[in-house]
């Protein structure tokens, strides 16, 4: 019996996999697309984490129409420093800061909470047609002449022209696919957690760099902060499970108490941080999206905007190819999204793995040198320009959604 | 027993067709320089086509009601986007292999083309007409170039169009497309094109001419090494496609 069909299958419904199926929708609707997630309905509601959106991210979110929805409970960030110091340090130096604005009215960032981001994805996808299924596992796929058959949940099956993997970090559709990566352990974990403070953060937002790992604040609105805590993997560990009179005194040190008395909301949880690089993005119609094809260090915070910018490149990729009336899950088609996206990729691994082993440590002359440049950058506007932009990820050759344009 | 031979040779040949289908349709293989010229000139003629008969790009299947030949269509690699798009597609190859590797690819990827083992001279005999005819990477491997494209250009409708692409004759090709391509690149095999037999873009017109058609565009193609990738240019002296309508 043949499976029924659609054009484009989506495995994984997170805000990397749900802004994928509303960039192929609004520009192609007549393409069939079906999301598949493994997660009962619902579950996505629990997330508690917040996220960065750069510049570029939050103009493909107006261009897909979920930005204006947002925007009301998005804390913009207007200024950033940074900071290299010891956890006991009193006062610590800053040696950067970024005014926030890439041009007049535009933050470079916005923090934003998961569940909104996702909830205003949903419901667009919802408006476009997007099928979801939800609470079904993706158990395997094979590959056919001019199809793929996904077999998923109790024993359904359906067959697609692509698939796109957008599973995370320990994708399993990428072992599926037998795509092999590049893997680097940094023994460090990450604590995320939201605090709730006295006084307003006035939108800034501090990354210290303490000796093992940085320590990042991040406004959320109202007067709460999301924090990004990265220790030693042991440490993390012993940290999330201390009671909350230990835990708030580790923190109290970080932190500080300029912005007056802290509570920490809701849960805590460590992560463990490592560096995944798929060696390919693609495969005959399959290709991974997000941190299916990469998970970096969160030091630069750009995680999220590599993600985006995968879902935007991957969806100019088929419409263009669509519109040419070429196959869309062919190597053929598929090459140009590679190409486009693993260098940068690669660059921004690099880049975050060379800034965590440069400031994760509290080694005298490595300090200098980085204090060195630290200062170096806060006075050459023009290569702190270039960082900025860099930062919110806005560059000539990025796909069109990022740039604020339809496809 | 002979009835049980025939068949098993039957299977077999449909064996060799299915792999060399693969062959012609895997990006990676010995027709990448193709794959890669396809978006170049699929763009261009969508473009075009749309603009002519005043379609809407946008919509999934605007060739929908056109009648198209590709001839010379080797696997296919134009006539399944052109089917794609909605059009009625005839794809035209002398080569029988080449029509069975066709065929089979079409099935594979569940479109209705009209393949035929056959010449464009016989197509115009049997009066056949067309509102498009592709006549892509042909005219530099054919024998007669007038007789060729008086052929071609009898079947285009009144009001129809057709695109000629092929190579220049000038020094410039002969160091890229042939010295360049088939024996420092190897992208193709040596001999796959020979000087004398490339054709100047004011042949094409004059042939197009003495058939009753009107060029309307000439547009080069060219190589950017760099990104790897074919562009529409200004610059003929190498790579060009030739548009032409009958009024």
């Amino acid at each position: 019996m043949n499976a029924p069909r659609t054009d484009i299958i989506i495995a994984g419904a997170g805000y990397v996999g749900m802004a994928t199926a509303v960039a192929l929708k609004s520009s192609a609707p007549h393409l069939g697309v079906t999301v598949i997630d493994a997660a009962p309905a619902g579950v996505w509601r629990n997330d508690t984490r917040a996220s960065a959106i750069a510049a570029a991210a939050s103009r493909m979110l107006d261009q897909l129409g979920c930005w204006q929805s947002i925007l009301p409970d998005a804390q913009p960030i207007n200024e950033m420093i940074v900071t290299d110091s010891r956890t006991s340090d009193p006062v610590r130096p800053v040696f950067l800061t970024f005014d926030g604005e890439i041009e007049p009215g535009e933050p470079f960032a916005h923090m934003v909470e998961n569940r909104l981001m996702n909830a205003s994805l949903r419901e667009k996808a919802d408006k476009l047609g997007v099928v979801f299924i939800e609470g079904a596992p993706v158990h395997g796929f094979d590959q056919g002449d001019n199809s793929l058959t996904v077999r998923y949940g109790d024993d359904k099956s359906l067959q697609a022209r692509l698939l796109i993997a957008a599973d995370g970090v320990k994708s399993r559709l990428r072992d599926m696919a037998g795509i092999k990566t590049v893997n680097w352990e940094y023994g460090q974990s990450g604590i995320v957690c939201t605090v709730a403070h006295e006084r307003p953060h006035n939108g800034r937002a501090e990354e210290h760099f303490l000796p093992a790992g940085p320590f990042a604040v991040l406004p959320l609105k109202g007067n709460r902060s999301s924090l990004v805590w990265t220790e030693r993997t042991a440490d993390a560990e012993r940290l999330i499970k201390e009671d909350d009179f230990v835990f708030d005194a580790e923190l109290e040190q970080r932190f500080g108490l300029k912005l007056g008395e802290l509570r920490v909301e809701g849960v805590r949880k460590a992560f463990p941080l490592s560096l995944t690089l798929a060696r390919d993005f693609i495969k005959p119609r399959f290709a991974l999206v997000g941190d299916a094809a990469h998970g970096i260090h969160p030091i630069a915070g750009q995680g999220l905007n590599l993600g985006f910018k995968d879902a935007a490149a991957i969806a100019e990729t088929i419409v263009d190819a669509d519109r040419l009336g070429l196959d869309i899950g062919s190597i053929a088609v598929l090459e140009r999204y590679q190409t486009w996206r693993r260098f940068d990729t690669v660059q921004m691994g690099v880049t975050t793995d060379v800034l965590n082993r440069l400031f994760s440590n509290d080694n005298v002359p490595v300090r200098a040198l980085r204090d060195f440049g630290l200062g170096l950058v806060e006075r050459m506007p023009r290569l702190k320009g270039f960082f900025i932009r860099q930062a919110a990820g806005l560059s000539p050759t990025a796909p069109k959604l990022l740039q604020g344009q339809s496809i | 027993m002979a009835q049980a031979e025939r068949s098993t040779i039957d299977a077999a040949e449909v064996e060799r067709f299915s792999r060399m289908a693969a062959e012609w349709w895997n990006p990676q293989g010995k027709f990448r320089p193709l794959h890669k010229f396809n978006p170049t000139r699929l763009a261009y003629i969508k473009e075009k086509v749309c603009a002519h008969y005043n379609l809407d790009p946008n919509n999934p299947q605007p060739f929908k009601g056109l009648r198209f030949l590709d001839i010379g269509c080797g696997g296919g690699l134009l006539c399944e986007p052109m089917a794609r798009l909605g059009a009625t597609v005839v794809g035209a190859d002398a080569g029988e292999t080449n029509i069975e590797v066709a065929k089979i690819h079409a099935a594979q990827s569940g479109l209705d083309i009209d393949y035929r083992a056959t010449t464009a001279e016989a197509l115009a005999e049997a009066s056949e007409k067309f509102d498009v005819v592709l006549n892509m990477e042909v005219v530099e491997h054919v024998a007669d170039v007038d007789l060729y494209m008086s052929a071609c250009s009898q079947m285009v409708k009144p009001g129809g169009m057709t695109f000629v692409a092929t190579i220049n004759r000038t020094l410039k090709a002969l160091g890229l497309a042939i010295f360049g391509a088939e024996y420092v690149l190897r992208w193709l095999p040596r001999g796959t094109h020979q000087y004398e037999k490339l054709v100047r873009p004011e042949e094409l017109e004059t042939a197009l001419g003495a058939a009753g058609l009107t060029v309307t565009e000439k547009v080069g193609v060219t190589y950017n090494p760099f990104a790897d990738s074919w562009n529409r240019s200004t610059d003929t002296d190498v790579n060009y496609m030739v548009l032409a309508v009958r009024s």
